[in-house]
């Protein structure tokens, strides 16, 4: 017998949220959504939640189960059970629930359509369709798999913090239109997805790898745009300034020069931004943690700048 | 045991302690670490979002080093674990990939044959044998002291990638405080991002991250936080005084790396390992051990 510990949660009938305990024999080979059916079905018929294909295609019935988001349909309970027998469920992370395991997408799709998720081709339509070659197709393959279901967004630690971030979901949806070979805008494409909110305010913690139940791993993609996004020299914001000064920091000495980063990154003509190092610099500087003065240089540097030499053309 | 130390860039500039201590540490368990003086910064990730290419050949080119001496890599730092990790999982799903990297190593005279093992000081701890030399070798043990494990998100994902038994509920570091006679606090921030990653960028979302890591391991007891990662350290340390105003909630607690919290049980005073370095007093745990 196994406990589903469910938050519930109806705000016609209670203000605040509660978790209720349901017992269930998990019959063999169910997934976490066929319990579920079964606590509705069988235990109590106003606990909600989405679903609907049962085949881990629609993208409805993420929920989060013991602390970390899924498609419920996708798996096995007795996979998720924890050494108490129990599996928590609670609504999906950083949207505001509706009822018990139901949240409101809106913020979801806001973003989604706020990185204008279709082409915009050059030229008319053509009588055919606009063909693509098997290499071009690869390149956005991963991400055309997202199916929504916003396990990503859920967990994503950035979110956690900040409405304002694209997250997950949206910044690889934009990864399927920015390598896209049918695509005409890319450049406008990688300035707005560098502004605040975008993809330089990816931590690269790998949560929405993580939770991502389909190749679309969003993390890589968001990587992907990065590199785009260099490529096209959209460099006049911090992330893409700090990460060309970790390249050529590397490219110089082999290794970072921890004094130079945080200035190169903020901009030397960034005066806010540079009196905002100045509390942490005079704290480490006190404490004698500051960075070597004089920045040197690993053992057969050489070899290190031959290899930058034959690659960063 | 003897091991290639791929010390990282921030273990000898910003958290200068964590190169003291992880010496103090290696000494006192009697593992003989020998820096790779010409191994490159690992890229941190960073170097990839320009050149993912040239970031892997700088890593196969460390790899290649440790392999020529026979060794396998000890690291001391999340960042460098999960990015060297990455590198290491590109090489070996693709044949020609591989082929490609090692042909631009050549000229160097490296070139990658998949022979080394990268693992974290904690994983490296976190075994039998690890575990059996740490019990026997403790000295001071660090009873009464709760301590509350930061492990560093890149260490723990993609979960295909870490050492950790079980990446998203791990007891890796955990095991480690017992076996040092600490009492582990388990809280759910210990293995989220510290938000570093981000501080030149965004910083308010960057101190807020690390501020609720903080709070919920204060919240669920903690009198200490101890990480693997220099880059959570510098987040969780360095930055403390600015979450604290940025929060306005007093969240003070000291953060110790992962090696200082080791090297003290085994018997070192705080000040041989850089305690005195830190941001935010360590002068509590003094007191709790001398109780």
């Amino acid at each position: 017998m196994a406990t589903f510990r469910i938050k519930r949660f109806n705000p016609e009938k209670q203000p605040e949220p509660y978790y209720e305990e349901f017992q269930l024999d998990i019959p063999f080979g169910s997934t976490l959504l066929d319990c579920m059916n079964l606590i509705k079905w069988t235990l109590d018929g106003s606990f909600s939640y989405r679903m609907s294909c049962r085949s881990a295609i629609c993208g409805s019935c993420a929920v989060k189960a013991n602390g970390h988001a899924l498609l419920a349909c996708q798996r096995q309970a007795e996979h998720i059970i924890d050494n108490d027998e129990t599996i928590t469920l609670e609504p999906l992370g950083n949207m505001k629930p509706v009822k018990d395991l139901v949240v409101d997408f809106t913020p979801f799709w806001d973003k989604i359509n706020k990185v204008k998720p279709y082409l915009e081709p050059k030229e008319a339509a053509p009588e055919k369709e606009r063909q693509q070659s098997q290499e071009e197709f690869l390149l956005i393959d991963d991400s055309s798999t997202c199916i929504m279901c916003g396990a990503c967004y859920s967990d994503c630690n950035v979110l956690e913090v900040d409405d304002n971030f694209l997250g997950p979901a949206a910044l690889a949806k934009a990864q399927r239109f920015v390598g896209d070979s049918r695509d005409s805008q890319t450049l406008e494409r990688v300035k707005e997805l560098s502004e605040p909110g975008g993809i330089w305010d990816c931590t690269h913690c790998g949560e929405c790898v993580e939770r991502c139940p389909k190749p679309a791993k969003p993390f890589d993609r968001i990587k992907e745009v990065m590199t785009v996004a260099l490529e096209q020299g959209v460099h006049n914001n911090n992330g893409a300034r700090h990460a060309l000064s970790f390249f050529n920091s590397v490219k110089r000495s082999g290794n970072l020069n921890e004094n130079r980063i945080p200035v190169e990154s903020m901009g030397f003509f960034n005066i806010p931004g540079l009196l905002s190092l100045l509390p942490v610099g005079i704290r480490m500087f006190l404490k004698g943690k500051v960075p070597p003065i004089i920045h040197h240089s690993i053992d057969e540097v050489d070899d290190v700048k031959r290899i930058f030499k034959e690659l960063d053309q | 045991m003897k091991f290639a130390l791929f010390t990282g860039c921030v273990a000898k500039g910003a958290t200068r302690e964590l190169m003291l201590s992880t010496t103090k540490a290696a000494e006192g368990l009697g593992f003989d670490f020998i820096e790779m003086k010409s191994a490159s910064c690992c890229g941190a990730g960073v170097v990839s979002e320009k050149s993912p290419l040239l970031a892997d050949a700088l890593n196969a080119r460390t790899f290649s080093i440790a392999e020529k001496q026979g060794l396998d890599i000890v690291t001391i730092c999340s960042t460098c674990q999960g990015t060297l990790k990455k590198t290491e999982a590109h090489l070996n799903e693709d044949a020609e990939y591989k082929k490609k990297v090692n042909d631009i190593l050549d000229e160097g005279g490296h070139q990658y044959n998949g022979k080394t093992r990268i693992k974290h000081f904690a994983n490296i701890l976190a075994t039998e044998e690890g575990m059996a030399r740490l019990k026997e070798r403790i000295k001071r043990p660090l009873t009464g002291l709760k301590v509350a494990a930061f492990y560093g998100c890149y260490v723990l994902r993609p979960s295909e990638n870490s050492d950790f038994e079980n990446p998203d509920n791990p007891t890796g570091m955990e095991d480690i405080f017992a076996a040092l006679g600490a009492t582990p606090v388990y809280y759910p921030s210990r293995v989220k991002c510290c938000g570093f990653p981000i501080v030149m960028m965004n910083k308010p979302a960057s101190l807020d991250m690390s501020g609720n890591a903080l709070l919920d391991a204060i919240d669920h007891g903690a009198d200490v936080v101890a990480t693997g990662c220099p880059l959570c350290h510098l987040s969780l340390d360095s930055y403390q005084p600015e979450i604290e105003i940025l929060q306005k909630k007093n969240n003070e607690i000291p953060v110790l790396h992962l090696p200082q919290l080791v090297a003290l049980a085994l018997g070192y005073s705080p000040n041989e390992l850089g305690m005195d370095k830190h941001i935010v007093s360590t002068l509590k745990i003094n007191e709790i051990l001398s109780h």
